[in-house]
């Protein structure tokens, strides 16, 4: 496997160093630091820790009360399955055994090759076309499980 | 002024004291759980609930101010049936099995649950699985059994600012875990223990020795061992709480003498090694302060769990600390070298145990190499003050009908100098009186240091020694020795004259009286009465400088040579090195 690659782009390090400052900034650096790597790895809230002179226990208090921040890798095709109200109602659950089982995973895993990982979310703003499914930033809607294979066979390799 | 009414009765209390506070003043006790006297309020369990007048909303006594006008109730049907329900669903997730728990009988949750009368399981048991941290070995953390109340989150962020520990996760899922769920043993935890002093119930506790030492003391034939005993200062003025005496109460020689009846063979006092310390750290801060060998301040590294913290967030210090071993350890090495010698016995044949009110002296026991400094570990169990009041209790033994006993010598008999160690500002008083000795050849007329003593969390003093100044600060509590040690980084960085010459640092509030391993419930009014018993102890002394101990006289002669001589250095001094605050 790969080195995690922890450096900081430019970008990043003057986003943090302009709003290290102002208080009430963590949730936003750490936005910014998902966004760079997909999810906030240790070496990243160390690093994040020690450029704003914030415990990691802080740190770690606020990233893991917030669903969205991830402390693994997501795999490098992020399934979200959403599970909103109206998801939920037509057969979201359905969708997320299917994707598990077509991927032999559980929600919340990534595969071992690092390809896919699943999630559960709550409404992503399309109530009108579910069940929604997202992979990446493609979103898939009114779904039947029988539409999956192929969509996830996309994004394969 | 605020003028109100709890349950009719009239109360006049000052603007912004609590409902909770104007209550207890006017003796009606309202039932509380996450509320602890040294901690701000912070609402998380409900089980305070109040009402005020005819109004439905129930107010948290613990965090709501008292208000002109307001007629409080405290105790109706449904705050009662609210309260049972807050206690019924907390046990929903809290294991059952109180009679193994280490809390049993002392357990803050427990007596509720008894007071409420809770009979039956309301609701289904949901437990989480959560495993056992052990890695310190110090101080177990069993998240299993939390119930979240969070005192032990603010004990280590707000009074301590170590951040070892964290709510992590949220809703049902919160648990109480070192940041990126790492062992506590490879984070910042410093070992304090003040977390297990302050949890109502047991999920955070020290690691129970008792079994390691009543092993120990029961072997016969060729593997039994020579039991040896040390007592710290502070136990002395706080293990009669174990046994319903007022905090503060005195009863070292009932102690020496339970010991006895325990099965030692030989008991001594810390406080006869604080004055050994004392010698040492004495001479090393005078040679520092008349002539330029080694960096200003010195600072006292008698607290394992301050050390611990130096060694992770200040390792540029670690020039100014004092080499000097901390009395545990020199007492360790002193029994298994010089004692040994004199009762004839192989080293290797001594058991010493060493009773604390400090869970981190257990891991000081271990700390580095020189705490192996006779060629064997040098202090081979520590146990807490709450661990030495269960073996007393499982032996049976009636404590405080024993006759008094004297300890062992030449190790036992300890100056004022000595016994002060057990509190705030004392190492530095005892250090000041025989500083001045050692500087001006003069015994001081008045040895009373009373600038150092007391609970403010930095105090600061200057002492007029023949014409010069010496400028002492003192800090307890580890959140509070920041603001020192920055303004001694800010004046290094300077190039300007340190602030102050000597530093004491003592990790607890209050100093080891105040102790992570002393008897629960400790609050600033225990903490004053036990400091009281320290210095009454003091003032009673024969002897109140440890340079005037004739048996450290005696020591030196038949053994150490002099203060800082080598032998003294292999034996009871130590060093430091720089941590990662995370493995």
């Amino acid at each position: 496997m790969a080195a995690v690659q922890t450096e900081f782009s430019a970008d990043l390090v003057r986003f943090i160093e302009e709003w290290k400052r102002k208080p009430g900034s963590l949730i936003m650096m750490l936005h910014r630091i998902q966004e760079e790597f997909g999810y906030i790895s240790r070496e990243s809230a160390e690093t994040l820790a020690k450029m704003i002179d914030m415990p990691m226990a802080k740190i770690y208090g606020v990233v893991t009360f917030y669903h969205f921040f991830k402390t693994t890798k997501p795999g490098k095709n992020r399934l979200a399955v959403c599970m909103g109200t109206a998801c939920y109602l037509k057969g979201g659950q359905t969708l997320i055994e299917e994707c598990e089982s077509i991927l032999n995973i559980n929600a919340g895993e990534v595969t071992d090759d690092g390809q896919f990982s699943i999630d559960s979310v709550r409404c992503v703003g399309c109530c009108g076309l579910a069940p929604v499914l997202m992979v990446g930033n493609d979103v898939y809607g009114k779904l039947t499980k029988d539409q999956l294979p192929e969509i996830i066979a996309k994004y394969r390799n | 002024m605020v003028n109100a009414k709890i349950n009719g009765i009239p109360v006049h209390v000052a603007k912004g004291t609590t409902i909770l506070e104007a209550a207890r003043k006017v003796n009606v006790k309202i039932p509380k759980l996450c509320h602890n006297n040294d901690l701000e309020p912070w609402a998380a369990c409900g089980i305070c609930v109040v009402k005020n007048g005819k109004s439905p909303k129930m107010l948290r006594a613990c965090c709501t101010p008292l208000e002109d006008g307001m007629d409080i109730i405290t105790n109706d049907a449904e705050l009662v049936a609210t309260r049972r329900t807050v206690i019924e669903l907390i046990l929903s997730t809290h294991p059952d099995d109180c009679l193994q728990c280490p809390r049993n009988g002392d357990c803050e949750l427990q007596t509720l649950a008894a007071e409420f009368g809770i009979r039956e399981q309301s609701f289904p048991k949901r437990l989480r699985g959560l495993a056992t941290d052990e890695s310190t070995g110090t101080i177990i953390l069993n998240p299993e059994k939390c119930i979240r109340c969070g005192r032990c989150v603010k004990v280590c962020q707000d009074m301590q600012g170590v951040w070892a520990i964290e709510f992590l996760g949220r809703g049902e899922k919160t648990r109480i875990a070192p940041a990126a769920d790492v062992a506590l043993a490879e984070g910042p935890c410093i070992k304090c223990g003040q977390c297990s002093a302050h949890c109502p119930v047991g999920a955070i506790y020290e690691m129970d020795q008792t079994k390691v030492v009543w092993d120990a003391l029961m072997k016969e034939g060729p593997d039994a061992k020579t039991c040896v005993v040390q007592i710290a200062p502070a136990v002395r003025v706080a293990l009669g709480e174990a046994f319903g005496l007022e905090p503060g109460t005195v009863i070292t020689k009932k102690i020496y003498a339970a010991l006895r009846r325990l099965g030692f063979d030989a008991i001594f006092d810390t406080s006869f090694s604080a004055d050994l310390t004392i010698m040492e750290e004495g001479t090393e801060f005078v040679k520092r302060f008349t002539t330029d060998d080694g960096p200003l301040p010195l600072i006292t590294s008698c607290c394992p769990a301050w050390v611990d913290y130096m060694e992770k967030y200040y390792p540029d210090m670690i020039p100014n600390f004092s080499t000097a071993k901390s009395p545990q350890q020199m007492m360790g090495a002193m029994i298994k070298t010089y004692w040994a010698e004199k009762a004839s016995t192989d080293p290797s044949k001594i058991f010493s145990v060493s009773i604390m009110p400090c869970t981190a002296k257990k891991y000081e026991n271990s700390r580095n190499d020189d705490m192996y400094s006779s060629g064997q570990k040098d202090v081979d169990v520590t146990l807490t003050t709450r661990e030495l009041a269960r073996m007393i209790k499982q032996a049976g033994i009636d404590i405080l009908n024993l006759p008094d006993e004297e300890p062992d010598s030449p190790m036992g008999p300890y100056t004022g100098a000595g016994v002060v160690f057990g509190a705030t500002g004392g190492v530095m008083e005892a250090a000041l009186r025989s500083a001045y000795y050692l500087i001006t050849d003069e015994d001081l007329k008045d040895v009373n240091f009373t600038g150092v003593r007391g609970i403010s969390g930095v105090k600061e003093a200057r002492v007029h020694i023949k014409g010069t100044d010496v400028r002492v600060a003192v800090a307890h509590q580890m959140g509070n020795i920041a603001m020192v040690l920055e303004e001694v980084r800010k004046a290094k960085a300077e190039g300007k004259e340190v602030p102050w010459h000597f530093i004491e640092v003592m990790a607890c509030r209050g100093g080891c009286i105040g102790g992570g391993g002393q008897p629960y419930g400790c609050t600033d009014e225990v903490r004053q009465k036990r400091m009281a018993g320290i210095y009454a102890d003091d003032e009673k002394s024969e002897y109140r400088c440890s340079h005037r101990n004739p048996y450290i006289g005696q020591v030196y002669k038949e053994f150490l040579e002099k203060p800082g001589s080598h032998k003294a250095h292999k034996l009871l001094h130590t060093h430091y090195t720089r941590k990662p605050v995370y493995k």
